[in-house]
């Protein structure tokens, strides 16, 4: 799978509380939460954000909260894939589980600007650079997680066991 | 193997486990909150499974804008009440909740040698007991209601030791912001930490509680205490069902090995807007406060708020601060009740709420405008936590909330408890 889009870059501990604020949890629904992503840290962001843009982040991204909302909020804000250093746990999950997909390279994050233009090989775990034509390989999944991945989510990757 | 190892290894049905090794695992007890039920729920539909794996090992608790703090948030509510209701859960109503994390041990439904997985990052709070618990997502939770099972990576372990006697204003809530401190809020990313030495065995348990707890905010996948007379105390006409009671073998192996000599530890304030930024309070400076909140998963039990009246007693909160005192549970506002508690903060004008969540995550009951500051007992000071993003927030221990709602400044109960 490719993806191609502008970069939109943010530091270390990026956490759940600036990713979709606690305020806007009395809500579910996807579309709503991502009207509201990442606004406690870049309040334009919502309004700069194009389908298949790509967030890249320092360490630990995605730290704090359990809330499935974070992710929920930057797929629907029709991001593409992000890229860190690393993701805290229960991020790296939850985005795993609803197909939100993330790469750590520490090369990547460190040769990024805000505003390159990165095209991703989802399968190769391959970042291109376009903007400084550099190319970085990304940690791969272990196995386990590609078959969660390649099924589309725990969701799908799970219904075939329980409708039996 | 660890504790932590020990446990996974039991309920994945295999002798031996190491870390990194990816394992399935039976669960014990599920848990999911108002706020993340209703997409545990939808989840949970689009697997196709009609009925849960074990209605009497998952529990629903409706703390985080309940009592319903708004119309949204009241919908979200009635999706999670209405789904436990007709799977027959185990669901406690406004009236009987509290916070899920002081109630679910309280209750003696989360025990030593379980697996607990709960839609809450702070599920690890169980660890205190000597369970294995740990925070996911809602589409986790889904999986584990319709399965009674999850995929887990096994943590490596992280040991902690605690050398030294305790001050007398010095707790578990300083000991983790300490450690969280030294080593940052990605310090122990992905393992499990254990906390051990001396100074944890005279720890009482509402102060392991508090450390479990925080965990998670050093990106802790688990944090646990073996089991001991204190546990077991605590456990004693508690447990609502039989439990194994695992121990780490003596040549198990950490990742890494820390010790703290404690006994000169002073209380520790944790400054905006990360867990991981502590001081010693005689190092904090003069900064005025205008709210302080004692309450939350980590101090909103009974040990938490005697320790808040004990410094209140016989003063008057500052006439320019809010102090909001929560209880966890309505056990703990009970107990507090009876031995006089809710009067000392009465008369002193601090305000008690019924057990919430409320401001500790901005949700209501105490949210702070723009250039206001808040001293507080809960676990997150990130930007905009507790309301405006121009906002500041300090963590600290109850007793040194209570001193500053005294004060009018971030101040040390041994300041004004000569
Ligand atoms: S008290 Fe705060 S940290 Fe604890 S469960 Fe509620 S919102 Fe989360």
């Amino acid at each position: 799978m490719m993806l191609k889009g502008t970069v939109h870059k943010y530091g270390i501990n990026v956490d759940t509380d600036a990713i979709i604020p606690a305020r806007y949890l009395n809500v579910s629904e996807p579309e709503e939460l991502a009207l509201h992503c990442m606004e406690d840290i870049d309040i334009d962001f919502v309004k700069r954000v194009k389908p298949g843009d790509i967030i890249v982040a320092d360490t630990n991204f995605g730290c704090g909260s359990s809330r499935e909302h974070a992710p929920l909020a930057i797929k629907a804000a029709k991001v593409s894939c992000v890229i860190a250093k690393s993701f805290a746990r229960i991020f790296f999950r939850n985005a795993i589980n609803i197909g939100l997909p993330l790469l750590e390279s520490e090369d990547a994050v460190n040769n990024t600007e805000n505003g390159d233009v990165l095209e991703v090989d989802l399968s190769k775990g391959e970042i291109k650079n376009l903007t400084r034509n550099k190319i970085f390989i990304a940690k791969p999944y272990p196995d386990f997680m590609m078959k969660i991945i390649e099924a589309g989510g725990l969701v799908n990757y799970t219904r075939k066991s329980i409708v039996k | 193997m660890t504790l932590a190892e020990k446990i996974l290894a039991a309920h994945s049905g295999k002798k031996k486990v190491s870390p990194g090794e990816f394992i399935n695992v039976k669960v014990d007890l599920v848990l999911a909150n108002d706020i993340t039920a209703p997409i545990s729920i939808r989840e949970f539909g689009k697997l196709g499974a009609r009925k849960v794996f074990d209605p009497k090992k998952i529990v629903m608790v409706p703390d985080h804008f309940c009592p319903n703090k708004d119309i949204a948030s009241a919908e979200q509510a009635k999706i999670m009440r209405d789904f436990a209701h007709e799977h027959d859960l185990v669901y406690f109503e406004v009236g009987q909740m509290g916070i899920e994390h002081v109630l679910l041990p309280e209750q003696g439904l989360a025990l030593p040698g379980e697996v607990i997985i709960g839609a809450d990052s702070h599920t690890c709070t169980y660890g205190a007991l000597g369970a294995f618990s740990t925070g996911m997502g809602s589409t986790d939770i889904a999986m584990a209601m319709a399965t009674g099972e999850i995929w887990m990576k096994v943590p490596s372990s992280i040991k902690f030791i605690y050398r030294g006697k305790l001050g007398k204003w010095v707790g578990g809530k300083d000991l983790i912001l300490h450690t969280i401190g030294d080593i940052g809020v990605d310090g122990a990313l992905y393992s499990a930490m254990v906390f051990s030495g001396e100074t944890i065995d005279a720890l009482p348990m509402d102060g392991r509680f508090t450390m479990s707890n925080m965990a998670i905010e050093a990106g802790g996948k688990a944090g646990v205490f073996a089991y001991d007379k204190t546990t077991e105390k605590y456990l004693k006409g508690r447990a609502k069902h039989p439990c194994i009671v695992y121990k780490a073998d003596d040549d198990a192996e950490y990742i890494r090995t820390i010790e703290y000599d404690v006994s000169t530890l002073e209380p520790q304030v944790s400054f905006p807007h990360l867990p991981s930024n502590a001081k010693p309070v005689s190092k904090v400076g003069n900064i005025s406060i205008d709210q302080s909140v004692i309450g939350s998963c980590t101090n909103g039990r009974l040990d938490d708020l005697r320790l808040a009246a004990k410094v209140i007693k016989g003063r008057k909160i500052n006439s320019r601060v809010r102090c909001i005192v929560i209880p966890g549970t309505q056990q703990v506002y009970m107990d507090a009740l009876h031995e006089g508690l809710i009067e000392i903060f009465i008369t002193a004008g601090a305000v008690v709420s019924t057990p919430t969540c409320g401001p500790c995550l901005g949700g209501y009951m105490g949210i702070l405008a723009a250039g206001e500051r808040c001293i507080s007992t809960t676990n997150r000071n990130f930007v905009g936590r507790m309301g405006s993003t121009k906002s500041e927030i300090y963590l600290a221990n109850p007793a040194v909330a209570a001193a500053s709602a005294v004060t009018g400044r971030i101040t040390g109960p041994e300041e004004i408890c000569k």
